[in-house]
């Protein structure tokens, strides 16, 4: 077990249980949870495991904010799809598509990290926004290419079909990338990228060039936004702007990984489980309490269902002042 | 020299750039003059930006819910005061719009007080925190515009006076563009003016270069601090009004949208500079109507980039501050 | 003995995990000058900055009058009339000399015959009054920044390395402008590298070392023993003039 977590442990007896129950659920999610409902989120939470666990390695680890993320997401999202939709639902397109995506995150991602890295987190911030609203922009203009707005809806190849051949697929796949990430982050390399975070002159002057690392750390967590698109486009068999480059989903992203926990990647996990169920069934528990607050001022438009997201904005602020290392942070204490 | 005035020039050239590929002289005036409309708008909703940035090093992401809330707050004023502005004289509309804009000022203005205080103040100096603290600040407030306002779009009734166009030659110019464009100008010699003539001025010159000497010199530059988030935020509220009055609606997500755009104008200016945001502003405005104009698939990817070739010819904007 | 302006007991500073300051006791006499000197490295900055609340002392007493100074902000301890030059100088680039020198007057426009007689020490800044401070050369910001500290009557000048990267012809126009200050009775403590300059101002001198006090007492007991100044400073006399 030690050597499958690359010697990561989760170093609390919660917080172990609660991992060990989560993979048990998305398991047996098909046989114990029946019902469409129940497996698509299922589905999205080994997605967003990957995804935010990525965006973890960049943020948690590097101490980078990106806002480009969501467009990698994308990427892997559109080489899947455009290559299905275009290409036909074949393995070989499939491969096309999927090696495409990754060399095209790849060469943004080494673009982006040796053009900006050397300048100030906040000016790099800004051009990570304004790279991925162009992408957007880009997605939802070249509707020949990429169906606009509407997004491409595709078959998938083969065996796929079955959505529990794909369910698991998509877990085993997503489940191979966290572990890769946990031993990315306990290796050499992730110790020196642990070493600029905390004092970027003093690895500077021990002889580590900052900028090769922080490139490569913007590269790998890339590479893990690309596979989860990948992964996700494959479980919808679609792919839109909506469901990829969406800002919505990077400040969800956000939320996910610092409540969940910054630099402990178990975080993104526990993040992306809490954030993906809230999504689907925290709603239904508001609807309730905004019922029954009927008739008060305020209270009941604050407890409206649509606006779970503004509860979870003020946790998020909560957690940035006092519980910077998140739920998986506490659980640690 | 030639630093200083070059990039100010870009802003006749791209007009001129834009004749003969528009053709049609009255079209190029129309396109002109909501290009620099557009331009002295997103220059006030900017401003606010890079001024506290520039001064405090802070970058509030959350900016946007400014533009929203004094956009939401013009458009609620407005609505009650529909009435008033039934009769078709100036002196009538005007006596809905100012207090609307009044409205969206201050209403923006207590937000950034907020926000300085409970939000940003904490967090000086951390930018991964300040980063992730605003964009929280941002889920939380552009949520609220929901429970207070609801999400449907809310249509703004537009004052009859200043409906309608003036018609010059064969060019057709629309009066509240060029209401914007007075407006827009009168803000940019105020800040002019209070950055140049004032003591305040003054200091938060000298602040945005060496916050420390500044104080070394005996000035609590935290005071100012508030005072500039404050009235960056106000200035928000008004660019969002006077967004909202040419849009003729509100949307809670319209803040953000704009966003992506304050965002370029303020990099391809110059982190920090008023007048680097001023012509920066003007350029996007410009590019945005004259692409949407000529090559409409292009238009809204057209300003990132304009950014990307600014940045390549100079690296920290048009008009870089001293520091790093 | 003059009575002591400012005295530092047992000034310790931590600068994230480094300790510079280790227990710095010295006192700073009323209306003399006191040289506070010392390798590079040694802490010679980060006393003057601890002085001014740049940075916190983490330990130890800083009193000024009556007042003690360490847990006050630096525009407070600013305002108790102490001025600081600082190494880099601190010029405003983007204002004019004139604007730089109008900010450091706290009460308003400076008065016009300091003015002159500023313009007496410092020609230049005459010159150059409506010029931006970024298109001064060394020297002349240099004196700009010693401007800055004197427009107004302060109690203390705090000035770091006011002779660093200057032409020798520049630094003679210093010392006489210090001279001035000093017939003035102007309590100063400045840093310097410049034995020279040192010797030709100092009345009193402070050596420091890894953070503390080594040495202190009169300047010229210093400048007549050169073994000591050898063990000290690293000098042989011929090196630095």
């Amino acid at each position: 077990m030690r050597a499958l977590l690359s010697g990561d442990l989760p170093r609390s007896r919660v917080l172990a249980l609660l991992l060990a129950l989560l993979v048990l659920g998305l398991a047996a999610a098909p046989f114990v949870f029946p019902g469409t409902r129940s497996l698509n989120v299922a589905a999205k939470v080994a997605v967003f495991v990957v995804l935010v666990a990525s965006y973890d390695l960049l943020l948690g680890y590097t101490g980078i904010v990106s806002f480009a993320h969501t467009m990698f997401f994308g990427i892997g999202g559109y080489g899947v799809g455009i290559a299905m939709a275009r290409l036909g639902p074949g393995w070989g397109a499939l491969l096309a598509g999927v090696s495409l995506a990754f060399l095209l995150s790849i060469a943004i991602a080494l673009a982006i990290g040796l053009l900006s890295l050397r300048v100030r987190a906040i000016f790099f911030a800004m051009i990570t926004l304004a790279v991925a609203a162009f992408f957007q922009i880009l997605a939802s203009q070249l509707s020949a290419f990429t169906g606009g707005e509407d997004g491409l809806s595709f078959r998938t190849p083969g065996l796929l079909r079955e959505r529990l051949v794909a369910y698991y697929a998509v877990l085993v796949v997503s489940a191979a990338l966290f572990l890769g990430l946990l031993r990315v982050v306990n290796s050499p390399f992730g110790r020196v990228l642990l070493a600029i975070r905390e004092n970027e002159f003093r690895a500077e002057a021990i002889g580590y060039r900052i900028v090769h690392y922080r490139t490569g750390a913007n590269c790998l967590a890339a590479v893990g936004a690309t596979a989860a698109g990948v992964l996700y486009a494959v479980w919808l068999r679609y792919t839109g702007p909506q469901t990829t480059l969406s800002f919505d989903i990077m400040v969800d992203i956000l939320l996910m990984v610092v409540i969940g926990g910054m630099g402990t990647l178990y975080g993104a996990v526990l993040g992306a489980t809490l954030f993906v169920v809230a999504q689907n069934y925290l709603q239904d528990l508001m609807k309730l309490a905004s019922g029954a607050a009927h008739g008060l001022p305020l209270l009941p438009a604050l407890l409206h269902p649509d606006r779970w997201l503004l509860w979870l904005g003020v946790l998020f602020i909560l957690c940035v002042y006092y519980f910077p290392t998140g739920i998986v942070g506490r659980l640690r204490r | 020299m030639k630093d200083r005035y070059l990039p100010l020039a870009l802003v006749p050239a791209l007009a001129a750039l834009a004749l003969p590929f528009v053709g049609s002289l009255p079209t190029w005036v129309t396109l002109t003059v909501a290009g620099l409309a557009m331009g002295m708008m997103i220059f006030m909703m900017a401003s606010g930006l890079t001024l506290v940035f520039g001064l405090m090093d802070v970058l509030n992401f959350a900016h946007g819910v400014f533009i929203s809330f004094g956009a939401y707050g013009a458009a609620t004023v407005l609505t009650r005061m529909s009435g008033a502005m039934q009769a078709d004289s100036l002196a009538s509309d005007l006596s809905a719009m100012l207090p609307a804009v009044a409205a969206a000022i201050a209403l923006a203005a207590l937000l950034g007080w907020f926000f300085e205080r409970v939000l940003v103040r904490p967090v000086y100096g951390d930018h991964l925190r300040q980063i992730l603290i605003t964009m929280g600040g941002l889920i939380v407030f552009e949520q609220m515009i929901h429970v207070v306002w609801g999400p449907e779009i809310i249509p703004l009734p537009r004052p009859g006076a200043i409906t309608g166009s003036f018609i010059v030659g064969e060019a057709a110019i629309e009066r509240y563009r060029v209401a914007a464009v007075v407006v827009g100008a009168i803000v940019f010699a105020a800040l002019w003016w209070l950055l140049n003539r004032t003591r305040i001025g003054l200091l938060v010159r000298a602040g945005v270069e060496n916050r420390e000497m500044v104080e070394s010199l005996g000035y609590r530059i935290r005071r100012v601090f508030v005072a500039v988030f404050v009235a960056g935020s106000g200035l928000a509220g008004l660019g969002g009004a006077m967004w909202a009055m040419y849009q003729e609606q509100v949307t809670p997500q319209m803040g953000m949208q704009v966003l992506v755009l304050v965002f370029i104008v303020v990099i391809i200016g110059g982190l920090g500079s008023v007048g680097g945001c001023f012509v920066g502003a003007l350029l996007a405005g410009l590019l945005a109507n004259y692409t949407g104009y000529l090559a409409p698939k292009l238009a809204l990817g057209s300003n990132i980039l304009l950014m990307v070739l600014v940045l390549l010819w100079r690296p920290r904007g048009l008009y870089p501050l001293g520091r790093a | 003995m003059h009575k002591a302006l400012l005295s530092l007991a047992g000034v310790n500073t931590h600068i994230g995990q480094y300790h510079i300051l280790q227990g710095v006791d010295f006192d700073v006499p009323q209306g003399s000058l006191t040289m506070l000197l010392g390798r590079n490295g040694a802490g010679k900055t980060t006393c003057l900055r601890t002085v001014m609340g740049l940075w916190r002392a983490s330990a130890g007493r800083i009193v000024y009058g009556d007042t003690a100074l360490e847990k006050l902000d630096t525009p407070a301890i600013a305002r108790l009339g102490i001025a600081y030059v600082p190494e880099n100088m601190g010029i405003f680039a983007g204002l004019t000399v004139r604007e730089n020198v109008v900010l450091a007057a706290r009460g308003g426009e400076p008065d016009r015959g300091r003015l002159d007689w500023i313009f007496g020490l410092f020609p230049a800044l005459k010159k150059f009054w409506h010029g931006a401070a970024g298109n001064l050369s060394g020297g002349q910001k240099q004196m700009l920044a010693i401007a800055r500290a004197i427009v107004e009557p302060r109690q203390l000048l705090l000035v770091d390395e006011p002779t660093k990267g200057l032409a020798p012809a520049i630094v003679a126009n210093m010392i006489e402008a210090f001279r001035e200050l000093k017939r003035m009775r102007t309590t100063m403590l400045v840093v310097e590298q410049n034995f020279g300059f040192a010797r030709s101002l100092g009345d009193a001198c402070a050596v420091m070392d890894c953070g503390r006090i080594v040495h202190a007492g009169p300047m010229a007991a210093l400048a007549a023993d050169h073994a000591l100044q050898t063990r000290l400073l690293g000098l042989s006399l011929g090196a630095h003039q």
